[in-house]
């Protein structure tokens, strides 16, 4: 579990998280929306320790970062996965020696273990046949579930995914989704996505959290979001006219 | 301000490069790869241009030896004194600044544009250590490019001192040979260290800490070779001054 304890993050003159208070349950898919510019590339950073606010504090499974060591942040950070918007695999890796990458970094383990290991989560994520191919010779979607193994592959307890879906067709954006959650309740980890994707709102958002000029201005289920009668959260998740349909089904039915 | 700003910066860099080492299982593949991409990919360009530079310098030094009285060897000591003291050390390292260097920033700068740096941090690795450390350890083979550039100059020399007729080649040989100062060859070597580390460094310092997109690549790598140069061109000054003066 994390908990977020009223963090501010500035940047100059900047103000860009103004007091963000909240929890990220262990086992369930967190997410973070919020319109462009309302702090949640940099909330998300914050919390993976890449920038550390000048007021309040982040705890991680009873840890607060900021007691920690140089040394048992180091720790902690073994403990996280990130899948980045646009993949971050390294260029110069096959597939193959992405996944292996953190393993070789951190681990003793043999070759032939850590082969091992990245067969597994490549085969769990559907990558059978790309162990030796390059980041350039894959579809973005393969991209995005090598990004997944890599993130998996030290067996994380706390999974962050920035814009896991940008650039994808909206039937492999599904098959994501769908992986992160799967991924999220078998290894019992804490999952954080920062998304704009409405479509993953509503498909595997257990937590929403809605940020808003760097406040927190909503949080709760994806049921709930059909609910709410906040201006600010209704005019973003339903400013397309399909969502105001679906909306409108949705309180016709429970009507 | 900003320029001092920058130096600090520079120097946290470096701090932070020899910090927290990357286990020496990988860090030794990464040192190999890099003395193939940074030392035996720029042989070529090496030697092409010190053959042609050495044989201009023996030309252009004949030419200008019309009293009578100046003996022809004159050609081979100038051809040597060039190469050995200015031409290979210098001359060579502006041009890896632009050869080597716009590969280091576009290299690390499209790393940082594409978040492969930041997916490192996340890692816990230290991402100055993993990308610098194994091209400065790559660029103290530096030295090896520049022994060959002495030679490749100096046989440039000879090819176009002796078939463009200006001298025989003993002549030749008799001017290499004359008043050599074996300290001069110790002089343009440790010039060639220090010129090594910052080609490794400055680039990487651009490359590293620039924002933005494909365009802030191109303008990082513009800029790291402007610089790098005038760090060399005024490093080659105060060690001249230093060493020789």
């Amino acid at each position: 579990m994390i908990e977020v304890r009223d963090i501010h993050k500035s940047f100059g003159d900047a103000h860009i998280l103004k007091g963000v208070t909240t929890t990220f349950e262990k086992g369930k898919t967190n997410l973070i929306i919020g319109q462009s510019g309302s702090g949640k590339t940099v909330f998300l950073k914050c919390l993976l320790g890449l920038f550390i606010p000048e007021e309040g504090g982040i705890v991680y499974d009873g840890k607060l970062y900021a007691d920690l060591s140089n040394d048992e942040k180091r720790d902690l950070r073994q403990e996280m996965g990130m899948v980045f918007q646009g993949s971050a695999l390294f260029d110069s890796m096959t597939v193959e020696g992405n996944v292996m990458f953190p393993l070789e970094m951190f681990t003793k383990q043999s070759k032939s273990e850590m082969k091992d290991r990245v067969d597994a989560v490549l085969k769990r994520v559907n990558l059978i046949d790309a162990h030796h191919k390059f980041p350039s010779e894959i579809s973005g979607g393969m991209q995005k579930r090598v990004a997944i193994a890599r993130a998996i592959v030290m067996n994380p307890k706390y999974l962050f995914c920035d814009e896991p879906n940008s650039g994808l067709d909206p039937k492999t954006a599904i098959l994501i989704d769908d992986l992160i959650k799967e991924i999220t309740e078998e290894y019992n980890i804490t999952t954080v996505i920062n998304t704009h994707d409405m479509n993953s709102v509503m498909q595997i958002g257990e937590k929403i959290i809605f940020l808003k000029d760097g406040l927190l201005e909503w949080e709760g289920t994806k049921n709930e979001i059909f609910k709410t009668d906040n201006e600010a959260v209704t005019n973003f998740v339903y400013s397309s006219d399909l969502f105001k349909k679906v909306r409108q089904m949705y309180i016709q039915e429970q009507n | 301000m900003n320029y001092l700003a920058s130096v600090g910066s520079y120097a946290i860099m470096i701090r932070e490069v020899f910090k927290k080492p990357t286990k020496w299982r990988i860090m030794k593949s990464l040192i190999f790869k890099e003395i193939d991409e940074l030392i035996f990919s720029s042989l070529g360009i090496i030697i092409f241009i010190s053959f042609f530079i050495g044989a201009v310098v023996a030309i252009q030094t004949a030419l200008n030896l019309t009293n009578p009285l100046i003996p022809r060897n004159l050609i081979g000591f100038a051809t040597r004194q060039s190469v050995i003291l200015e031409f290979a050390p210098t001359f060579v390292s502006i041009i890896m600044a632009g050869k080597v260097g716009s590969y280091i920033t576009s290299s690390i700068g499209t790393m940082r544009v594409t978040e492969q740096i930041d997916a490192l941090e996340v890692m816990g690795v230290n991402s100055l250590n993993y990308l610098v450390f194994p091209k400065i350890i790559a660029m103290l083979f530096y030295p090896f490019a520049i022994a060959i550039s002495m030679y490749v100059g100096i046989f440039g020399g000879w090819m176009a001192g002796v078939f463009g007729g200006f001298l025989t080649s003993e002549d030749f040989i008799t001017g290499l040979q004359t008043d050599f100062v074996p300290f001069h060859i110790g002089y343009a070597f440790v010039k060639t260290l220090i010129f090594a580390f910052v080609i490794a460094t400055i680039p990487s310092f651009h490359g590293f800490y620039m924002r933005g997109g494909a365009l802030e690549v191109g303008k990082a790598s513009t800029t790291a070779f402007v610089w790098t140069s005038v760090v060399i061109i005024i490093l080659n000054y105060i060690l001249t001054q230093l060493l020789l003066g």
